[in-house]
């Protein structure tokens, strides 16, 4: 008969923390954090006397001076009495306009460009593999100034368009002025507008929203909801009778009657560029620099997207297309139905990490002279001020909140799609 | 008579295909004219691919290369062929491509970074083709890094020299303490007794040594570094430095220790979270604010931490999806058979996880070697940046095309080497899982 007995006390002993299991790894992680720390206060300190040594404290009292240079492309007013922090905000905003836009335009040619990749035609696969692998082995930098060169040098000045013969002429029935100083397209008017609400006063970071979006907004948002019912009220009575009952036209309506009622009445029209002088007046100007760091980085992600996009359909077994065309689902159902929502899962996370990568890349836009939040508070604020640790800290930390929010987004939306595995 | 049906009892000779279905006419009608809608696309590309090849091609190869300067070669381009448009100006490239590539490095020199470039090419070869290169050649690539900072920097031999005794003390104190002191001891003296050679007696020792037997070559100032030379050492040394980091920083944050797994996702996330070009931001102008005061050190130098910093926070993710894709039965086997952790991580784990991230791992290189450019903005006169300094002389005022085409050129060569090393060694390593 055995008989239970108390293990033997063990009396702590201080090389346990070394050899005994169940301490080491709390010994490695005390040692680690107070590396960390001293690591970490090392540098501080060298900074704080290194900043002593060059009388240059760190304060942020700067961003109230005024900024004194100015941005030529941007969305909100801003003059170059304006302050530094108003510039950076300026300067941010360029960088999200640059970053959506590219993101829009690099995801619709990634995505048709990876769909062509796997087309049966052999020339057209062909001509799409030549395109991902010049792009994908260039440096972005050098699209982006090769970009800017093609924009500057072969467009036409704006005295092209001049005289009795001009060289050049407006394209899309004389609205677009495509000209070496950028593009000029028609922007809207209102001739009855509703006026601006103003938020945040006087600050640094004052915009005004236009009352006539904000009501063609709400217009569009309740044409798609009262579309979406009338959809719904289609499907019900089609699942009752088996009859569908015929909505396009209300469909049509619904969207466009709304609007155009909407338009004549804040009365709509379109301010076209004309040239006055020697450049163009009217309509909206975007710059050679904003068009160049656009066209570069979407195309320059296109590639990789169309990379992702290509794999993601080629990770869906053939079996599922089969089953599909067994089904007698025609080629582009297949593909828009089975395919693509299966490939979704697989393209989302590496989209993403795509995403993120164009935003940082819009950094340099620094190189073709776009003001973005590189520009402008990595740029010449920094330049002006001398305050290399906070612009370049606070750049980094603009940088940092931009991803983490794109990514977190991002997430959300991986998370909604995913399979569910039951 | 039953009306018998007819039964073929013997089989009809194979008859040819019909002629539309093989060779070229049947390859015409699959690949290209399958449908109609196949047919219009077919014709559209032949008339695109056909116009801009006959541009490009034209404008490369009916070109001047023999100018002093663009109006010289426009006006030959006028002289021969009545136009100045579609057709290339290399004569830059000809009388410039020495400066494009090796920047404003001394040219008596030249010899030095082509070496350092053949040298890596032997050192990597027991690498890259493991079954075919003697392993003896493992000792060049251990000695590689101090030659190839040798020859680039030039100067003493004996700096690089007690820079690599570093890693022989080390190695040293381990072999004598290990019977002696017992494992924990000789590891800690294996890592504190370099760490204290370099930073207090490595310095001292080469200048005295230096002052008996000088052995040297030339010296050669970081300023003048440049052109694509400086991509390509920028490139090696980011790679070279930010797999093995990127390992540690991988494991680290698999790790069950939270400290030093918090230490790692935060350090990745910042890292991922900026842009280089930031970094970049922090080399040149904070990283001297950070250290002690006096200390002035190199701007390539800190190029190079922070572009390893840089990449090495990408190669940890790779390898971090490497070691999250192998099966778990896998960490299983490792512990039943009485493996410790750097055993299991160093004979089961690592070899699945970084065989598994080949193209992660490739790619991210392909990545970085190309973020080299970035350099440019900062004020290093990598290739772009140089090729502003062309365009600035008033001789080359106003030519982009030709130095952008040679760029590309070479930038395209290394990053499709590499992407297609990636698939071949892919495919030498697959087991046949698939």
């Amino acid at each position: 008969m055995t008989t239970l007995t108390d293990p033997p006390k063990e009396h702590f002993r201080l090389s346990m923390l070394l050899y005994d299991t169940r301490y080491r790894s709390a010994t490695i992680q005390v040692v680690a954090l107070m590396g960390f720390m001293l690591l970490a206060a090392w540098l501080l300190s060298n900074t704080i006397q290194n900043l002593e040594a060059l009388g240059k404290p760190v304060e942020f009292g700067f961003f109230s001076e005024p900024a004194s240079y100015d941005i030529n492309q941007r969305l909100l007013e801003y003059d170059s009495r304006d302050s530094h922090l108003r510039a950076a905000f300026i300067g941010l905003l360029n960088t999200l306009v640059v970053a959506v836009l590219g993101c829009i335009t690099a995801t619709i040619v990634g995505v048709l460009v990876g769909v062509l990749r796997l087309s049966s035609n052999w020339l057209v696969a062909k001509i799409m593999t030549v395109y991902v692998e010049m792009f994908r082995n260039v440096p972005v930098l050098l699209w982006i100034v090769f970009a800017m060169a093609i924009l500057i040098e072969s467009l036409p000045a704006p005295r092209a368009f001049r005289g009795e013969n001009p060289t050049a002429t407006m394209d899309l029935f004389n609205t677009v002025a495509v000209t070496n100083r950028g593009v000029y397209i028609p922007e809207a008017l209102f001739s009855r507008s509703l006026g601006d609400i103003h938020f945040f006063g006087e600050s640094a970071m004052r915009f005004d929203v236009s009352l006539d979006l904000i009501a063609i907004i709400i217009v569009l948002a309740g044409s798609i909801f009262a579309m979406r019912k009338v959809t719904a009220w289609a499907n019900k009575t089609q699942e009752q009778t088996g009859d569908r009952p015929k909505i396009w036209h209300i469909l049509l309506g619904l969207i466009f009657v709304p609007m155009l009622i909407l338009l004549v009445a804040l009365g709509f029209h379109l301010g076209y560029p004309e040239l006055k002088g020697f450049n163009f007046t009217g309509g909206t100007h975007l710059r050679n620099s904003l068009i160049a760091l656009w066209l570069a980085l979407s195309l320059y992600t296109a590639a990789f997207i169309a990379e992702i996009v290509r794999g993601g359909i080629l990770a869906i077994s053939h079996g599922q297309t089969e089953a599909a065309a067994a089904l007698g689902l025609r080629q582009g159902r297949i593909m828009r139905l089975v395919i693509l929502p299966q490939a979704l899962r697989v393209i989302i996370p590496p989209m993403i990490s795509n995403y993120l990568n164009l935003t940082k890349n819009s950094s340099l836009a620094i190189a073709v002279g776009y003001m973005d939040i590189t520009g402008t508070l990595g740029g010449i604020t920094m330049n002006q001020t001398g305050r290399e640790l906070e612009c370049v800290l606070l750049l980094m930390l603009v940088y940092l909140a931009i991803s983490l929010s794109i990514s977190a987004v991002m997430n959300w939306y991986n998370e909604r799609v995913k399979l569910v595995e039951r | 008579m039953s009306n018998q049906s007819f039964v073929r009892t013997e089989m009809l000779p194979e008859q040819a295909p019909p002629g539309s279905t093989v060779g070229v006419l049947g390859w015409l009608r699959e690949n290209l004219f399958s449908t109609w809608i196949n047919s219009i696309l077919t014709v559209v590309c032949v008339v695109f691919v056909y116009y801009v090849l006959s541009n490009i091609l034209s404008w490369t190869f009916l070109s001047v290369w023999n100018a002093n300067s663009l109006t010289e070669c426009r006006e030959i381009m006028m002289a021969t062929w009545g136009t100045t448009h579609g057709h290339a100006c290399w004569a830059v490239i000809n009388e410039r491509w020495q400066q494009m590539l090796f920047g404003f490095y001394p040219p008596e020199l030249y010899w030095r970074p082509i070496l350092a470039l053949v040298l890596l090419l032997v050192a990597l070869s027991p690498i890259l083709y493991a079954e075919k290169v003697s392993s003896k050649l493992l000792y060049l690539t251990a000695a590689y890094p101090f030659l190839l900072v040798w020859l680039m920097w030039g100067g003493s031999i004996w700096g690089p020299l007690m820079a690599a005794a570093g890693f022989g003390i080390g190695y040293l104190a381990y072999r004598f303490l290990l019977p002696i002191a017992g494992g924990l001891t000789a590891l800690i003296a294996a890592f504190l007794l370099p760490v204290l050679w370099w930073l207090f007696l490595a310095g001292p020792v080469a200048g005295a040594i230096n002052s008996i037997i000088p052995i040297g070559i030339a010296s050669v100032e970081s300023r003048e570094f440049g052109g694509y030379m400086l991509a390509l050492l920028l490139g090696v040394v980011a790679i070279g430095c930010s797999l093995p980091l990127g390992i540690v920083l991988a494991l680290g944050r698999q790790s069950d220790l939270l400290i030093v797994k918090y230490l790692c996702v935060g350090f990745i996330e910042f890292i991922r979270g900026v842009p280089l070009i930031t970094l970049l931001f922090v080399a040149s102008l904070l990283l001297n604010l950070f250290l002690p005061p006096g200390t002035n050190f190199d701007i390539i130098l800190r190029v190079m931490i922070m572009m390893t910093l840089f990449s090495a926070a990408y190669m940890a993710e790779v390898i971090r999806g490497g070691l999250a894709a192998l099966p778990r039965g896998q960490y299983e086997g490792a512990d039943s058979l009485g493996l410790n952790y750097w055993q299991a991580q160093r004979l089961i784990i690592m070899p699945q996880a970084l065989k598994i991230s080949i193209p992660g791992i490739v790619s991210t290189f392909i990545g970085i070697f190309k973020d080299t450019t970035l350099v440019s903005i900062i004020g290093l006169f990598d290739v772009i940046g140089l090729s502003s300094a062309i365009r600035a002389d008033t001789a080359w005022n106003g030519i982009y095309w030709e130095l952008f085409a040679f760029i590309g050129f070479l930038f395209f060569v290394v990053c499709f080497g590499m992407s297609r090393y990636s698939m071949y060694l892919e495919r030498k390593l697959q087991t046949g899982h698939r």
